[in-house]
């Protein structure tokens, strides 16, 4: 069965043809380049995604803190990383860039903080 | 009143904003202030908390915060003005600034005003649902800045009205938050985000899209607790019998932006049938002398590398407005052809090599964009697929437009037309 699907490496967005059964770069058509390619065969043996959330702050100018991971871990394991970030409390100051969980589930990705978020009290927008 | 002088004054703290001061500043014009309502600089991308900003210009996929935090740092070293919590509510044709700050009311004379206000959402009024109105039913955007800036959960069970880029983003958001949602209903035949958005906030969570969709009815008495849905006709009509009731305590509207163009109607600034924003030509001029537009006020863009780019190409031209050096404005018209939603500018000189950008009206495979001047096809790109999704940058060679016929001085000179057809 020929699997289409849209390549998400850069704006341009190739519409790729792959055909799972065969083996080799000729299962891969469609693609513009050689990242395009690469990305359809990690897609078809073993899609990755990042995400983002927020992480709870005690004592700072916001309740929370945006996170993001740094490089993307399989598809699979996304909810049991989040459940990871989701167990951490941080007390401000957080700085922008902060390391909150390094090497998560031993798959080389961390999890930062996104922005810096300053002890204190809450402004208006942290309400 | 307090009356200040200064060679330029930029409307917005947004990526359009803090794009066009830090290349003013490295262009040498250094009497300038910027002005947001906010009390941080950054826009919307404040709120914007998953990555993907910046793959274009800095080659690494950045979260919203931290690609603005590149721009306000690069701001700050070069020392640039930034008044926050600072409101325009005034602008006029003579490019009086009126400012609403926590100090009172400020007045800017500017040789040169910014437009860079980004863009609004469009909301459930201009929908016209019928039904009660219950609490629960947000904008994206809205529920963005609940959810990532103030720490609210805006519901646990959710259906998404349209299929544009940040209701999807937040489809996602609310489904790792722990939420429930039910499906993005999109009215149109194809999804109005971009298909990244598509694939990686609703496949990945076995979110559904419903293309030829809409929402029908509202119930619930204080807060929402279901929606109705129906499929719609070509005509883009509900078709009876096809109603549908989910229930859920959120729906969620991405139906939308259109450029914030309060200002830019005080100042007389004329506005693009098709964009909503100024009508501007190659150098961003707007038709009111010594103001200019770029950003989401021009044109609501869906990659912020670009919004960047257009403020930095705008950054250059005002600079050479101050100094004197732009050339008087063009009368070459650009015209919209056969698939294309809109382009910009509306207008050029055409001595100067300049870029348009444009959309395609609806999503298409294996179509040529074709430019043309009077008779004379000057410019021909093939595209694999185009989607109204994706806004389209195209180069234009000033040598490569059509000589005007010797004699022709007189006559107006030929439009550009572009097209998008098979
Ligand atoms: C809710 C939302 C979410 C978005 N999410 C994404 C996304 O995920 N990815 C993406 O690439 N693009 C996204 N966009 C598009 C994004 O807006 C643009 O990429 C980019 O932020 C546009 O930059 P800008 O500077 O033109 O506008 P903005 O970022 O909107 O900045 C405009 C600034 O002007 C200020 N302002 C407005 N009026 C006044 C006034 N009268 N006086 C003083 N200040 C004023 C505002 O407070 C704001 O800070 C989103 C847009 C919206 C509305
Ligand atoms: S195949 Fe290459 S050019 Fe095409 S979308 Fe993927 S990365 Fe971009």
């Amino acid at each position: 069965m020929l699997r289409e699907f849209t390549c998400l490496v850069c704006p341009r967005g190739c519409v790729l043809e792959a055909d799972p059964e065969k083996s080799g770069d000729g299962r891969v058509k469609g693609a513009a380049c050689p990242k395009g390619l690469l990305y359809a065969t990690q897609e078809l043996d073993d899609p990755r995604r990042t995400f983002s959330t927020s992480v709870r702050v005690l004592a700072g100018e916001s309740p929370l803190v945006p996170v993001r991971l740094t490089k993307p871990i399989p598809r699979a394991a996304i909810g049991e990383a989040l459940a990871l970030i989701h167990a951490i409390t941080l007390t401000a100051p957080v700085q922008a860039g902060q390391v909150l969980l390094s090497d998560i589930l031993g798959l080389g990705s961390e999890a930062i903080a996104v922005r810096s978020v300053e002890a204190g009290e809450r402004t208006a927008e942290s309400l | 009143m307090k009356s200040e002088k200064k060679a330029v004054v930029v409307i917005g703290a947004g990526p359009a904003g803090l794009a066009a001061a830090v290349a003013l500043k490295k262009l040498g014009v250094e009497d300038l202030v910027v002005l947001e309502r906010e009390d941080a600089p950054g826009g919307i991308l404040r709120q914007c908390i998953h990555d993907g900003f910046g793959l274009t210009r800095f080659g690494e996929s950045l979260s919203g915060p931290e690609y603005a935090g590149r721009f306000v740092d690069e701001a700050a070293k070069l020392g640039v003005d930034f008044r926050t919590g600072a409101s325009v509510i005034g602008l006029d044709a003579g490019r009086r600034v009126t400012v609403a700050t926590r100090e009172g009311l400020v007045t800017y004379e500017a040789e040169a005003v910014i437009l860079a206000m980004g863009c609004r959402e469009r909301t459930r009024g201009a929908l016209a649902i019928p039904g009660s109105r219950p609490s629960g039913v947000y904008t994206a955007g809205v529920a963005q800045a609940y959810m990532n800036l103030h720490n609210r959960m805006v519901g646990r069970r959710a259906v998404i009205l349209g299929s544009g880029d940040i209701g999807m983003i937040m489809a996602r958001r609310l489904t790792l938050e722990g939420a429930a949602v039910e499906g993005v209903y999109e009215i149109l035949p194809h999804a109005s985000g971009l298909p990244r958005n598509v694939a990686q906030c609703l496949d990945d969570f076995g979110i559904p899209l419903r293309l030829s969709h809409t929402v029908v009815d509202l119930r619930g008495s204080s807060r929402l607790e279901s929606v109705t849905v129906a499929r719609v006709d070509e005509n883009l009509i509900p078709i009876p019998g096809t109603g549908r009731e989910i229930p859920c305590d959120t729906l969620i509207l991405s139906v939308g932006l259109i450029p914030e163009n309060e200002l830019s109607l005080q100042a007389g600034v004329a506005l693009h049938p098709r964009t909503r924003g100024p009508l501007v030509d190659e150098f961003f001029r707007t038709s009111v002398e010594g103001i200019f537009a770029a950003g989401n006020v021009l044109q609501v863009h869906d990659l912020v590398d670009f919004v960047s780019l257009e403020a930095e190409n705008l950054a250059r031209a005002v600079a050479r407005h101050l100094a004197g050096s732009l050339p008087a404005g063009g009368g070459i018209e650009v015209r919209a052809g056969e698939g294309v939603g809109y382009v910009l500018p509306a207008r050029v000189g055409g001595k100067e090599d300049f870029t348009l950008s444009l959309r395609a009206r609806r999503p298409d495979r294996d179509v040529a964009l074709r430019i043309s001047h009077g008779e004379r096809i000057i410019k021909t790109i093939k595209f694999r697929r185009v989607l109204p999704a994706e806004m389209l940058r195209v180069q234009v060679r000033a040598a490569d437009l059509a000589p005007s016929a010797a004699g022709s001085e007189s006559r107006r000179p030929e439009p550009l037309e572009v097209s998008l057809t098979c």
